[in-house]
């Protein structure tokens, strides 16, 4: 058996059925064998489709997402996915080919150090030196993409590698310390007791849960029937929305930059926060010393690592969300009731106002009517910019892994091949892609594959002309110093559309184009809608960087302008 | 405060990188590093000398401990362990001042292990603070080149795991 049949056999074992690639130099041996494996290759127009839209597969349905490309520039337009899926916890694994063994160091042809290159950016990666390694090198790296907190590993193939012929193939076997290094914690149960203590002693509790907690699907019965039950709010990150559904009456929605204003109130003046998978990034604390000032913060989390390295916490239990949420529920009872607690977040809220005067049609109403469409299975994907977070703030899909965004790096272009590769892991359910001018041309050229594999991705283009966060930013902190943002000539969408074999419209004029959209949504075929936009919408509420979550602009109550609240 | 750290990894190449990556890319700062072999060859010792606030510590402990590739992660600092840093430092030497260096080094037991016309190579090992010391002792007949390894580290034998 030659290395290349190995491996594929190797990825056929782990359950693999899709991969998305590209060919080249390198890897022609391992396409060359392609046809005889059940694994199915879906072609991307660039290697970041590649693997962004194995991103979006692993994200979608928790299994691992796999990516080919050949060395060299084939493996540097990996990178930016590689880091999308490391900062956001995804299972990814990227198989790169590489130059023959003895050409290595050479500055060979389409040579690239892609092990060095990518050190910092996977939770692992190997670079494969003799065929014999390849079944213990697939079966590590899919575990080491799953298990404990998961994110993207990279096996680097040298050309000889899979030319190599394998006579007698070995069991797989995982280093022992390695399954012993990622091995799901125990919840240290003195550890636990205190923590329940510190909680059904709080006064103004609140639970904040972020992207380790939508890992499992079974948390979201476990969240929503203990927040109900206890009435205790629950607040998500950007990551963990879909951790509750939107209906739970003590869903407070996200926090941070542009969080909701209940959820950084109650965040800045709960007296026991416990958070549970998230990570303290810096968009979700703002100023991190004025970070809910008030709180005991009990933090729950699989990686170590992350306990007490942004916000120090009053109690750290180490484990998994689920095993935690489970035995909370069976061991928590209150003693009270938090009425008073959820009348103050009421209260203290503010009278938020949405409503903005802008030319054509609002996005925030586009985006309400796109919620109102949404069914129980319905997944939205987005892109980067102020269209991803008008999304947090009015689309919330029902269940978890259903709302897919580039979180921690923020990429641009993430969202187009993302939600292929949704698509592809959910033949039966909705995608739809919210995506910008800007971000939707960063890698626009995966187009192509809606029509090559029936598709029926629905993607809502909030089209301000410009690139609109960084408007926001300039108008805002910048004194309408407007640089480089405007993207003037960009293609007319519709023509585009149809030269890739797609429908395309535009909706400009509210009333009846939410209409159209209404009847777009529940189409069997994809979709690009294009949505005009007043450039000059802005994404409130919002929190400057580098102030606490106490200060928080936007329009509050009858109020003409823009001014902050508290 | 300064922490000394051994940590037992994997004997492949790219471990090196990886570590010494942790420690630019986080901003820690390395005292010093130093890759050994160990009793198993397929894994090498690391002993890390590294210095910030607990806060520090604890992280630089746990993200070593993330990397697929370290086996295991040891504080030795606060723990009964024997450091040791190698010296080997060329002194400025004649016949009016040799003697004197040598009666000097015989108080660290240190060694000379060559002798020129006018200079001679010296080696000495210990902790770090009587290392400092031999360097200190020296300078005033003048150091002309000088070799310090980083620190190695190894629990004392009442305190064995
Ligand atoms: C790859 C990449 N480059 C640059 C940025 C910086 N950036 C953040 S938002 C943004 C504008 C996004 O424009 P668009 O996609 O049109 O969305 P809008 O904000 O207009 O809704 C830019 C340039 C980024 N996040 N990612």
């Amino acid at each position: 058996m030659l290395g290349s049949e190995l491996l594929l056999k190797c990825l056929e074992k782990q359950g693999v059925e899709i991969v998305f690639g590209i060919p080249g130099g390198v890897v022609i041996p391992l396409y060359d064998v392609l046809k005889k494996s059940k694994i199915k290759h879906i072609l991307t127009r660039h290697e970041q489709g590649a693997v962004h839209a194995a991103d979006g597969y692993a994200r979608s349905s928790g299994k691992v997402g796999v990516c080919f490309s050949t060395s060299g520039p084939g493996a540097t337009n990996l990178m930016t996915g590689l880091a999308t899926a490391y900062m956001d916890s995804s299972p990814v694994v990227a198989i790169t080919g590489q130059v023959v063994k003895s050409f290595l160091g050479k500055d060979s042809f389409q040579e690239v150090d892609t092990t060095g290159i990518s050190m910092q950016i996977t939770k692992h990666n190997f670079l494969v030196k003799d065929a014999n390694d390849l079944p213990d090198i697939v079966a590590e790296a899919f575990f080491i993409a799953t298990e404990g907190r998961p994110g993207p590993v990279l096996i680097d193939i040298p050309k000889d590698v899979f030319t190599q012929v394998v006579d007698k193939v070995r069991e797989p076997k995982i280093r022992s310390h390695v399954i012993e290094k990622l091995r799901k914690p125990n919840i240290d149960e003195i550890v636990f007791h205190k923590a329940l203590e510190v909680l059904k002693n709080a006064r103004k509790p609140i639970i904040l849960a972020g992207g380790g907690v939508n890992r499992h699907p079974g948390n979201q019965e476990l969240l929503n029937q203990f927040s109900i039950k206890n009435e205790i709010p629950v607040a998500v990150t950007l990551m963990g929305k879909g951790v509750v559904p939107a209906h739970n009456p003590f869903y407070l929605g996200m926090v941070g930059m542009h969080g909701t204003t209940s959820a950084n109130w109650a965040i800045q003046n709960c007296d026991c926060l416990l958070a549970i998978g998230v990570r303290f990034d810096d968009r979700v604390t703002s100023k991190v010393e004025a970070f809910a000032p008030k709180a005991k913060i009990i933090h729950v989390d699989i990686d170590a690592a992350e306990i007490n390295k942004n916000v120090t916490s009053f109690i750290s239990i180490l484990g998994d969300s689920y095993d935690f949420l489970k035995l909370l529920s069976q061991k928590y009872q209150s003693t009270k009731s938090n009425k008073e607690w959820i009348n103050q977040i009421k209260l203290n809220s503010g009278e938020f106002d949405d409503s903005f005067s802008q030319i054509g049609l609002n996005p925030q109403e586009v985006l309400e009517t796109v919620n109102e469409l949404l069914d129980e299975d319905t997944i939205a994907v987005t892109d980067v910019g102020q269209h991803q977070m008008w999304a947090a703030l009015y689309v919330h899909p029902y269940k978890p892994r259903c709302f897919i965004t580039s979180g921690g790096l923020g990429t641009m272009g993430f969202g187009l091949p993302a939600a292929i590769g949704a698509q592809m892991a959910n033949p039966a359910k909705k995608v739809i892609l919210i995506t910008g001018d800007g971000s939707l041309q960063m890698n626009l050229q995966e187009l192509a594959l809606l029509r090559k594999w029936n598709l029926p991705i629905k993607i809502i283009l909030i089209n301000n002309g410009v690139l609109g966060m960084v408007r926001q930013w300039q108008e805002l902190f910048y004194q309408e110093n407007y640089s480089e943002i405007d993207l003037a000539a960009s293609p007319d969408w519709e023509v585009l559309a149809q030269a890739y074999g797609i429908n395309g419209t535009t909706l400009s004029t509210p009333g009846e184009d939410l209409i159209t959209l209404r009847n777009i949504l529940d189409s069997k075929f994809p979709w690009l809608v294009n949505v005009k936009v007043d450039k000059g919408a802005k994404v409130f509420p919002m929190v400057p960087a580098g102030s606490s979550l106490d200060e928080i602009w936007g329009r509050w109550g009858n109020e003409a302008h823009v001014s902050s609240l508290g | 405060m300064k922490h000394t750290l051994a940590v037992l990894v994997e004997n492949h190449p790219g471990v090196l990188s990886r570590v010494s990556g942790l420690f630019s890319r986080r901003g820690y700062n390395i005292e010093s590093l130093v890759v050994s072999e160990t009793e198993d060859s397929s894994v090498s010792r690391m002993t890390i000398v590294v210095s910030g606030d607990k806060a520090i510590i604890e992280q630089v402990t746990k993200q070593l401990n993330k990397l697929i590739d370290v086996i295991k992660v040891t504080d030795l600092t606060n723990e009964e362990a024997v450091n040791r840093q190698l010296l080997l430092v060329r002194v400025a030497a004649d016949n009016t001042t040799r003697g004197e260096i040598v009666q000097l080094m015989d108080i660290f037991r240190a060694r000379v292990v060559d002798i020129g016309r006018r200079s001679m190579v010296i080696e000495a090992t210990g902790d770090e603070k009587k290392i400092q010391a031999i360097i200190k002792s020296l300078q005033p007949f003048g150091i002309q080149e000088l070799a310090k390894t980083g620190t190695l580290a190894m629990l004392r034998g009442s305190k064995e795991k």
